[in-house]
């Protein structure tokens, strides 16, 4: 198991070198590095100095390994577009982010997790139909094309909802809040719903399809043969064996929460570390893109991990030492 | 014991009528939404082709653009010029239904193209990585797993941003379109990779394959010529699902303005564009080209679910 | 045998409607099981033995549906039973074993959580007794150490292991009949035997029936009382084991003999049936054995089902075999 352990981090540091290597490369190739750096207001001395900082005449290797020294120190240069250093940036607007995406993240799991017990268990009544329609209408449908629907209903006919912006937030030192307003509680509800959605319908039909393959299983209906009760075979053995897969599944698609993250913040004008992605890429702000990949890569390189070590500890055959398997 | 006159019936009438009886055409007769959005996309598909025809006007000839037609409401004339437009006019004069038709047509278009791109990049890498093994398939699996970490549409629009910077700004409206292609046909490989190799390593143990070793084939004709038919089966599924959500990519690329231009626009370019005038009472801008890309996405994925429910040996 | 049979299946049909039409995998099925008894039900994959013993359990999957006939219990009618009131007859009064068990015993769940939860459901018990029980269940299919093996996951043991705790969980809770579904038949051969013999041994001390459908003859051989012998969901024979295996009066039951190696034949050459068992859609008219018989005559070809009770009631055939009669070597 220790092997495992091991090589899955490997895996993760090479995947970290791989996505820093093509930050270095946007850095380095894609328009000017010297302007990517410094943006737009700088001295001739200014100049200087970075290009020996940066070693531009070095070969390729040392560049890039400076690069990555910056980086690890959480300097990424200057913003082209804004003239601020990047990680400040970043930093600033995370928080909107993290907390859009832990909200949905949440209901997704929740919500998913029991409307796909209900489905599994409820196989063909009226009211399993209907979500499993709806569901499909989530899944096929682009998250903006929700986001606007939403907005349409609740903002523009209902008048009950903003339909951009975070609403007030408070500033608690390093990090800014939209939990403890009304206004920021109420700015949180579509986009959350927005972002959310989809993830919710991708976990319940996961959730439905690995429960009625469970449900098939011989030692379910070796339980049946024995007489247990279809709650017990239900919550206790169904259960455990559906929850395995999802938890790692969804764990991945967690990181797909922060990616899609920057549809929603479009939609909804919303200040967090996807938009503002976006707009790097309209502008062509090469230190924002590379800041911004590389802050995901760790991300989802970390989550990863994470959720791999998860199914360890939960799966007991996994944990059994591979030398012992077919006795 | 059969009749002579009833042995001697057309052999491609019996054809047909196998094909119609069979559990594949006659599950999809029994499903009434296969049957409904299979119609509605070939009926938006076929608008889309033959938008030229069909088309009130072409909506992208500033010739023919008058400014004093713009938010010219559905159906009503407008109250400088006169002209009645079916589905109204955007903010520059341009009649919805028009660009409606031109906005699918390159949706379908970068969607087709995209899925093809990856097909034949991934196919031919997952050949390669099956058949000749080595470091060939340690580098390109490895690639893939990078690659895969990441969601698809994140690594497309990276590739968008990038292929931006390198583009002199006044070529990038007209290279948008391509850049969106490959951006999303290079973000969508690795499941054709990893299916190819995959059944390329199963196909490679069999005998015919030995055998035409033996004869002396050359590799690459090996592949070519005799594994590849045995492996697209799963593929075919594969892109009919990668379809719906290329087609789908494309509309979010454009509306997040990662995408198509407003001068070339796509649909998803002409929901952004009407999401502006959504407050100020022009609902129609918005209305009708997200109808559109609904009823596409919608009926896409409804018949993309059914084909793999159909296709699955397993839900009997 | 005056005391009633645990197990009395009468005119048991069993359907699945299809596209094509309706099958009948089980048709017009009858035999009883007493108590201590072991009846073994062969036949080859396909012939519907374990069709009917799932419509025993009251296991059938959708669309498979019990269409008519009887099942008795200890005498009382359980074919119409559904929910609850079958739930609760099962693991108490019945019990089944299947095939595989590997994938029979939950993978995450302790053996011995499956053993008390099964013991909690049918016997009034505490939870240290029935612990206790459970403990006891293990020791008494052959598992040693069983007081610390009872903490471990199923794929901690080995494949005959494995078996014998199916064999103690379908049996911990006490039941009156237990239906084994070729519980042989994903073991090593050198295990089988020792499964065979504990299944025997347990059920002769309790006093438990058994129906124990397989394909392969030799455990019949070894552990059966009576057999019934199953072709294309009908009944082709049914006898003391001892009879029906040395003097088969149905073709197909002597057929299968002769190709069955078997200690007692000595080295005579094994013979095949020719052809194969039809499919349940595409059944031959009148006897479903008569293209493949050899003593085939018009009758067969013609007149429908020969059915136990309409023929010598030992066997289905309008000209069961004499003891002279051999199917050719």
């Amino acid at each position: 198991m220790l092997a495992y352990i091991i090589r899955r981090v490997a895996q993760s540091i090479l995947v970290l070198f791989v996505v820093g290597l093509v930050a270095f490369s946007m850095f380095r190739f894609v328009g000017d590095p010297i302007d990517n750096m410094l943006g737009q207001e700088r001295t001739q001395a200014d100049i200087e100095r970075l290009r020996e900082q940066l070693g531009l005449d070095q070969p390729f290797v040392v560049q890039y390994w400076r690069f990555l020294e910056q980086a690890v120190q959480g300097n990424f240069g200057l913003s082209y577009r804004q003239g601020r250093p990047v990680a400040d940036i970043l930093i600033e607007r995370l928080p909107a982010t993290l907390e859009l995406a832990f909200i949905s993240g949440l209901m997704a799991l929740i919500g998913g997790i029991a409307l796909g017990i209900f489905t599994a268990i409820r196989r063909r009544g009226l009211s399993a139909n209907i979500i499993m329609t709806g569901s499909l209408i989530g899944v096929s449908l682009p998250t903006f094309l929700i986001g606007i629907l939403l907005i349409y209903l609740f903002s523009v006919e209902l008048g009950w909802l903003p339909s951009f912006g975070r609403g007030e937030v408070t500033d608690l030192g390093w990090w800014t809040t939209g939990f403890l307003t009304e206004s920021g509680l109420k700015a949180l509800i579509l986009p959350a719903i927005t972002l959310g959605l989809y993830q919710m319908t991708l976990i319940m039909r996961l959730v439905r399809t690995e429960m009625l393959e469970v449900l098939r299983m011989d030692y379910i209906r070796f339980a049946r043969a024995r007489g247990i009760r279809e709650r017990a075979i239900n919550f206790r053995h169904a259960l455990k064996n559906t929850l395995v897969p999802v938890i790692t599944i969804t764990g991945l698609q967690l990181g797909s929460i922060i990616a899609f993250a920057i549809i929603t913040e479009t939609v909804f004008q919303w200040p967090g570390v996807g938009l503002l992605f976006i707009n790097a890429i309209q502008f062509v702000d090469i230190p924002v893109m590379a800041a911004y990949l590389m802050l995901i890569s760790v991300m989802f390189v970390g989550i990863n991990l994470i959720v791999d070590m998860l199914y360890f500890a939960i799966d007991p055959r996994l944990r059994a030492d591979r030398t012992q398997g077919g006795n | 014991m059969t009749d002579s006159a009833e042995t001697r019936a057309p052999a491609a009438t019996n054809r047909a009528r196998r094909i119609w009886d069979s559990d594949f055409v006659w599950s999809f007769r029994q499903t009434p939404v296969a049957i409904i959005s299979f119609f509605v996309v070939m009926v938006l598909v076929l608008a889309a082709v033959v938008a030229p025809l069909i088309a009130p006007h072409d909506p992208f000839n500033p010739a023919t653009l008058n400014l004093m037609n713009g938010f010219t409401p559905p159906g009503e004339p407008n109250a400088f010029t006169g002209d009645q437009f079916l589905l109204g006019t955007d903010d520059q004069g341009r009649d919805v239904f028009s660009t409606i038709l031109y906005g699918m047509r390159i949706s379908l278009f970068v969607g087709f193209a995209a899925v093809m791109l990856a097909m034949v990049i991934g196919v031919t890498l997952g050949l390669l990585a099956g058949y000749l093994g080595g470091w060939v398939e340690s580098i390109i699996m490895r690639v893939a797993d990078v690659q895969l970490t990441f969601p698809a549409i994140l690594v497309a629009m990276l590739i968008f941003g990038i292929a931006k910077g390198i583009t002199p700004p006044e070529y990038r409206d007209q290279m948008a379109i391509w850049v969106l292609i490959l951006a999303i046909g290079l973000s969508d490989w690795v499941q054709f990779a990893r299916v190819v190799r995959g059944a390329t390593l199963v196909e490679k143990g069999k005998e015919y394959v030995q055998a035409a070793r033996l004869i002396g084939r050359s590799p690459f004709a090996i592949m070519l010529r005799h594994i590849l038919p045995n492996v697209l089966n799963p593929v075919l599924v594969i892109a009919t699902i990668s379809l719906a959500l290329a087609i789908i990519a494309e509309a979010t690329l454009s509306f997040l303005g990662v995408g198509a231009p407003p001068t070339k626009p796509s649909l998803g370019t002409l929901i952004r564009i009407g999401q502006e005038f959504m407050f100020s009472g022009e609902w129609w801008i918005l209305f009708f080209p997200a109808l559109a890309l609904l009823s596409l996405a919608l009926s896409i994925n409804l018949l993309g679910d059914w084909l793999r429910d159909a296709l699955n040996p397993r839900l009997r | 045998m005056t005391q009633t049979p645990v197990l009395s299946v009468r005119n048991l049909v069993v359907e699945i409607p299809t596209r094509h039409g309706v099958l009948r995998p089980v048709d017009h099925v009858s035999y009883d099981i007493h108590a201590g008894e072991i009846l073994g039900v062969v036949g080859e994959s396909g012939a519907g033995k374990s069709m009917a013993g799932n419509a025993v359990i009251g296991l059938l999957d959708r669309p498979a549906r019990i269409a008519s006939g009887e099942i008795l219990l200890s005498g009382q009618p359980i074919h119409a039973l559904k929910g609850d009131t079958i739930r609760r007859l099962r693991g108490k009064k019945m019990g089944m074993i299947f095939q595989d068990p590997l994938t029979s015993l939950n993978p995450l769940l302790t053996v011995g959580d499956q053993l008390t939860e099964t013991i909690l459901e049918h016997l009034r018990v505490g939870q240290t007794e029935a612990r206790k029980r459970a403990i006891a269940a293990l020791e008494e299919v052959g598992i040693p150490a069983a007081a610390q093996r009872i903490s471990s996951y199923p794929h901690e043991f080995s494949g005959g292991m494995r078996q014998r705790v199916v064999i103690a969980l379908a049996l911990c809770a006490e039941p009156d009949l237990v239906i084994a579904d070729e519980p042989t038949t994903a073991l090593d051969v050198s295990v089988q035997a020792q499964i065979v013999a504990l299944l025997k041994r347990l059920c002769r001390d309790r006093g438990v029936a058994v129906m124990l459908v397989t394909h392969d003859m030799g455990v019949i051989a070894e552990a059966a009382d009576r057999v019934a012998v199953m072709y294309a969901g009908r009944l082709a024979e049914l006898g003391p084991v001892r009879e029906v295996l040395t003097n088969a009066r149905h073709p197909y039951t002597a057929g299968l003999m002769a190709s069955t190696p078997l200690a007692s034949q000595g080295r005579k050459r094994l013979r095949q049936i020719p052809g194969s068992m039809p499919r349940l859609g595409a059944l031959p008219s009148g006897c479903a054995f008569h293209p493949r018989c050899e003593f085939a005559q018009e009758q067969c070809r013609n007149e429908p089902g020969p059915t136990l009770d309409r023929c010598d009631g030992r066997a289905a055939c309008w000209f069961p075999l004499t003891t002279d009669q051999k199917v050719s070597a």
